[in-house]
């Protein structure tokens, strides 16, 4: 398995002795925090969420796309899920290669890819109490859908965009 | 939201003679219940009030009168008087106009026509699958084509479907071939009815994330529907849970893999609608 998700901290230590090898002259890692603001807001805290079953195979493929793009010689993603305070780990994405230019190339592809297509949701706590799934909540038409129809033709299409381009909370 | 425009009702025609079929094409039952019944029941579940177009010798009709009725209003004959009168009935309103006799229609055949109207054309329409002709009988008729149709049923027109070709109404593809197939002898009620049968409801799991999770109140559930692909299963759900998500903005997986939505769902199957992700 080169995707797999944790309930607790993630064990970069353990993690990163999976990916030694002899024939690697380095190792590139890229860690994702949760961070204390999102887009203007004080965020408290942060809830993710996956459907697992799926997001294992996509999150597989898309490190096995990396090992054959990238001449490297190991991969691997762990995804955090549930509760997670600021500070703490979200994501972590390592990569040993015989040089680091190929390192560092495919650790930023297998990070890219994870956020845009492994099925993983995040709720954004807020200091002012409020909360909201990043990439859900603007996007969503007003809750009124017996008038589907009106609101619908105006915004899917615009806002198509913004989904497949999230915005990060974490991470960078 | 643009409030310019118009809120749609929605209109089920079943003031028709039934005249190939020998009998009231309103009362024919599928499963148990009359498709006037099942064409009420579909497009409720889209517009917030729906009427069904009557002549005034059928306002007693046990199988019209259970519903709020519309009642011709203007005179001449056929569906252009039903849709004229609605239109003189609410004059604000657009019109999701059906006819009564269309037992494949599916809401997410209804869902398109709603979401691709185009409020400033007289009406939106589907494109017949067989000769390429507007279906003025599955379409959105918007408040303007009151008057217009007025002017060309005072210049000698009675059809519909020539007035929405002289207009150039904008036309919409059908997302399933036989969603428009109508209703209109006894042969082909037989058919119908025979492809309805093989066609019983099955038995889905769904499991909601998210968004979706607490819009639907549940992680998951088991449905019966007749739901034959992920879009037209989408847009039961949607009106029942009132999603907010169109489905444009979700991808959908079928037994835990990414999956076309005009796949043909079985028995059994388990579903997950995927609202926008965002990991990391």
């Amino acid at each position: 398995m080169r995707f797999r998700f944790t309930q607790t901290a993630i064990d970069t230590r353990t993690a990163r002795q999976e990916l030694q090898n002899l024939a690697a002259g380095g190792y590139v890692s890229f860690e994702g925090w949760v961070r204390d603001h999102n887009e203007g807001q004080e965020v408290t805290r942060l809830e993710y969420e996956a459907f697992q079953e799926l997001a294992v195979k996509e999150g597989d493929r898309i490190v096995e796309e990396a090992l054959r793009r990238f001449p490297v010689v190991q991969a691997l993603c762990i995804h955090r899920v549930g509760a997670l305070g600021l500070g703490e780990m979200a994501v972590w994405v390592g990569v040993s290669s015989e040089h680091r230019g190929e390192a560092f190339d495919a650790c930023r592809f297998i990070i890219d890819e994870v956020k845009h297509r492994v099925p993983i949701w995040k709720k954004e706590h807020y200091r002012n109490g409020d909360s909201g799934w990043v990439n859900c909540e603007r996007c969503a038409a007003p809750a009124q859908h017996s008038h589907a129809s009106q609101h619908a033709h105006a915004e899917p299409h615009s806002h198509a965009a913004e989904h497949h381009d999230p915005v990060a909370a974490t991470s960078e | 939201m643009n409030l310019s425009v118009p809120p749609v009702y929605g209109l089920i025609l079943a003031g028709g003679a039934s005249s190939r079929m020998h009998r009231d094409k309103a009362a024919l039952e599928y499963r148990g219940r009359s498709q006037l019944d099942r064409a009420c029941e579909l497009a409720s579940r889209h517009v917030p009030e729906v009427f069904v177009s009557v002549r005034a010798n059928q306002t007693t009709d046990p199988v019209r009168s259970q519903h709020r009725m519309i009642v011709d209003c203007v005179p001449g004959e056929g569906p252009i008087v039903g849709i004229r009168s609605a239109l003189a009935a609410h004059p604000q309103a657009a019109w999701l106009v059906l006819a009564c006799d269309l037992p494949f229609l599916s809401h997410a055949a209804i869902e398109h026509l709603l979401r691709e109207r185009d409020p400033a054309a007289f009406a939106t329409a589907y494109r017949s699958a067989h000769d390429g002709l507007p279906e003025p009988l599955c379409a959105v008729w918007e408040p303007a084509a009151g008057a217009a149709l007025a002017e060309y049923q005072a210049g000698g027109g009675h059809c519909p479907r020539k007035f929405l070709i002289r207009h150039g109404a904008p036309l919409l593809q059908p997302l399933d071939r036989r969603a428009l197939d109508n209703v209109n002898t006894p042969e082909e009620y037989a058919q119908a009815l025979m492809a309805l049968e093989s066609e019983a409801p099955m038995q889905l799991q769904i499991r909601y994330y998210a968004l979706m999770r607490e819009q639907a109140g549940r992680s998951e559930e088991s449905i019966e529907t007749s739901a034959a692909t992920p879009a037209d299963l989408y847009a039961e759900l949607k009106s029942r849970h009132a999603f907010t998500l169109s489905r444009e903005q979700l991808k959908v997986a079928v037994n835990s893999e990414f999956s076309d939505w005009s796949r043909q769902l079985k028995q059994g199957d388990a579903v997950v609608f995927i609202p926008p992700v965002a990991g990391g």
